[in-house]
């Protein structure tokens, strides 16, 4: 059975449509990327696999690890180890990172039946995590990303999916925003994190954070399907001839 | 009391709660007359209604419709259960002073063993048996509020605590208003705090119900000088039963480099209104009056402050934050004089509120009256809704609807809370916060 399988995914916003018909499937230990232009609904499909608000799907639907994701709360989702790292995270004033943290995999642990983490326990994992992605105990005494800077931001996403161990990562836009040396950090702590029991799908406009973490597979989407699929030299195509050859396709 | 107005069948005479409780209020003579000139003034004036810009938003014609009759003494049996509710109350390491029903209560209250240079005695004791500048002191309050004329006239009981100049109390004092009344009445209580030069003190404040106790009413007030170079922290809780009615004023004068630190968290009674007048009174003098309310259901919660910057040189700084669920009505009013002598003035205010109902609401009213011209002065009102975004950023890390809210909420009271200098009075006001979002489900 595929860790996730979406099958023809219609979805819109405000009835319109960005998805038209979109089909994935992602089995366990793989890395996906998925590529495309600006608005070829690439963070479309991350938002509605998350379970974000907003989002109409009119036909379609997503399968994980054979059950149906799109009657599951975003928390339900996260508790079964769907996690989405997120383009833009939000900065949370008051919220200490640590409470945050602390409270996030407590709830998850707690939908999955499994005991709360012992404190001791917590900050030991904490500390190694925060400490192999160069994040500094100061950080993660401020309130969630706030003052962060972009780097940072991202390492604190990678922080939580370390700590959270979920089976499903969606990376999305990971890249931007950052400089080379930023982004070789996020990706040694996406790459530390692969293994066979965990799949990735990799959103990305650039083929540059591919040469960090490089994929099994490549998708190239454009206006809201996913048009052509194969292996990483699909990326290095991409980066040759550009996105417009697919654009005329769609 | 001649006053001849016509009545409904149900409606009680104003003046009836006055006549029939009269002999049981302290103080002969001067404080006969002085109470019944303020009931004379509370009923020229009757209950504050929306007219009153001061009452704009409470009008306690419609919230609240009459004046209940005075409370009976507190007998045996309620003793007993308002000592059951006190345990559940109960606050390590202070002094407790208890009032049952608008009474003190020797017995549940801790008066042995004072610590050099305090005092303590009933507001009935001072009344009653002279000792003139405390009763002058008790007599200060402004009449022209119709509650707190209401207040001079029926004060029955309450605590008078001196704090000698130099006296440093290390153990804050706990005064627990508990109403016990199965059947409606109220009670009216008057406080007296005299804190000396160079002296400190911590006072809680705490409003609770014993089990059963439903529509009584509190009428409360509390009078607070703080002398030279000396400091007060204050903490106030309303956890009044949801049917009940608080209705509370505080009068605070400040000598010169003194320093005033008040919180208040209102989650309780079904109206309550908070009316603290702080007045600086000498020069290089700080205050910081801060507040939460947190309401659900069709609780109605005011708060009305005045500060008075009446000399140079004093610092003020407000942060009040509002939760509103369901039909809750939450008002804050801020007035802000700064008198034409009060040049370096430093005052700032900032209310917010938090709507987490289409029908919550919020009535946020800062105002600023700035008479010199060398002064620092600000306020800042909003309202709005939980973000959206930072809810789905917690939803996706796995917290419910309801505990991604309760955090956000935590967050968004946090910054009034954590300006308690006191640890052990900010973790009392965070459980405070935390019982009524674990209620809230």
């Amino acid at each position: 059975m595929p860790l996730l399988e979406v099958k023809n995914l219609q979805v819109s916003v405000d009835d319109r449509e960005i998805l038209h018909g979109l089909s994935l499937i992602v089995n366990k230990g793989e890395v996906h990327a998925i590529m495309g232009p600006n608005g070829s609904g690439k963070s479309t499909l991350s938002h509605v696999i998350a379970g974000k608000p907003g989002y109409e799907v009119t036909s379609g639907e997503i399968l994980f690890q054979g059950e149906d994701l799109l009657a599951m709360s975003p928390d339900e989702r996260s508790a079964r180890g769907v996690f989405l790292a997120f383009q833009y995270p939000v900065e949370i004033p008051g919220v200490a990172t640590m409470t945050f943290l602390r409270t996030a995999l407590n709830a998850q642990r707690k939908a999955r039946g499994e005991s709360e983490f012992s404190t001791p326990d917590f900050l030991k994992k904490v500390r190694e995590v925060a400490k192999s992605l160069n994040i500094p105990q100061e950080m993660l005494r401020r309130g969630v990303n706030v003052g962060f800077s972009g780097g940072e931001k991202k390492r604190n996403e990678i922080l939580q999916m370390a700590l959270f161990e979920p089976s499903l990562c969606i990376l999305d836009e990971m890249d931007s925003g950052l400089d080379i040396d930023a982004l070789r950090i996020a990706a040694d702590g996406v790459n530390a994190l692969r293994s066979p029991d965990r799949a990735m799908v990799v959103i990305t406009h650039y083929q540059r954070l591919l040469n960090y973490i490089v994929p099994d597979f490549v998708h190239v989407m454009s206006r809201g399907r996913v048009v052509k699929s194969g292996d990483k030299e699909l990326a290095l195509e991409l980066e040759a001839s550009g996105y417009t050859q697919f654009e005329d396709a769609a | 009391m001649n006053v001849a107005l016509a009545k409904t069948g149900t409606e009680r005479a104003p003046s009836d709660i006055f006549a029939v409780a009269r002999d049981r209020l302290p103080g002969a003579g001067r404080i006969a007359e002085a109470r019944r000139q303020a009931f004379e003034a509370y009923e020229r004036a009757g209950l504050p209604h929306r007219r009153i810009e001061e009452w704009k938003y409470t009008d306690l014609r419609v919230l609240m419709r009459e004046v209940l009759p005075l409370a009976p003494e507190p007998d045996a049996a309620v003793l007993k259960r308002a000592a059951a509710a006190l345990k559940l109350h109960a606050i390590a390491g202070v002094r407790r002073l208890v009032l049952v029903d608008g009474v003190f209560a020797p017995k549940l209250s801790e008066t042995a063993d004072l610590e050099q240079g305090l005092g303590i005695r009933t507001l009935r004791d001072v009344l009653e048996a002279g000792d003139s500048a405390h009763q002058a002191q008790l007599l200060t309050p402004d009449n022209s509020d119709a509650m707190v004329a209401l207040n001079s006239a029926m004060m029955t009981d309450g605590v008078v605590i001196e704090v000698a100049d130099n006296a440093v109390l290390t153990k804050p004092l706990h005064i627990v208003h508990i109403a016990s009344g199965a059947t409606p009445f109220a009670m009216f209580t008057r406080s007296l705090l005299k804190i000396g030069r160079a002296a400190s003190a911590t006072l809680v404040e705490s409003y609770i119900a014993a089990n059963g106790a439903k529509a009584y009413q509190v009428h409360d007030s509390l009078v607070v000088s703080i002398g030279d170079g000396a400091r007060l922290d204050h903490v106030r809780l309303v956890e009044d039963d949801r049917d009940a009615f608080n209705i509370s004023s505080a009068m605070v004068a400040l000598g010169e480099k003194a320093h005033f630190s008040t919180f208040g968290l209102t989650s309780g009674s079904n109206l309550s209104r908070y009316q603290p007048v702080i007045t600086f009174a000498g020069e290089d003098s700080r205050v910081e009056a801060n507040g939460v309310n947190l309401l659900n259901g069709r609780q109605h919660a005011d708060t009305t402050l005045l500060l008075d910057h009446a000399v140079p040189n004093c610092a003020s700084r407000e942060i009040f934050r509002a939760v509103i669920d369901d039909r809750g009505h939450s008002v804050f009013q801020g007035r802000i004089i700064v008198r034409p002598q009060a040049q370096k003035t430093d005052a700032k205010m900032m209310t917010r509120a938090l709507l987490l109902s289409d029908e919550a609401e919020a009535d946020n009213k800062p105002e600023l009256e700035i008479f010199a011209d060398d002064v620092t002065c600000g306020h800042g009102a909003t309202a709005g809704a939980l973000d959206e975004s930072l809810l789905f950023y917690l939803r996706a890390r796995g917290l419910s609807e309801k505990e991604a809210q309760a955090l956000l909420i935590q967050a968004f009271v946090g910054e009034a809370i954590e300006s308690i200098a006191n640890d052990g009075l900010r973790e009392l006001a965070i459980s405070a916060a935390e019982r009524w979002l674990a209620v809230r489900g």
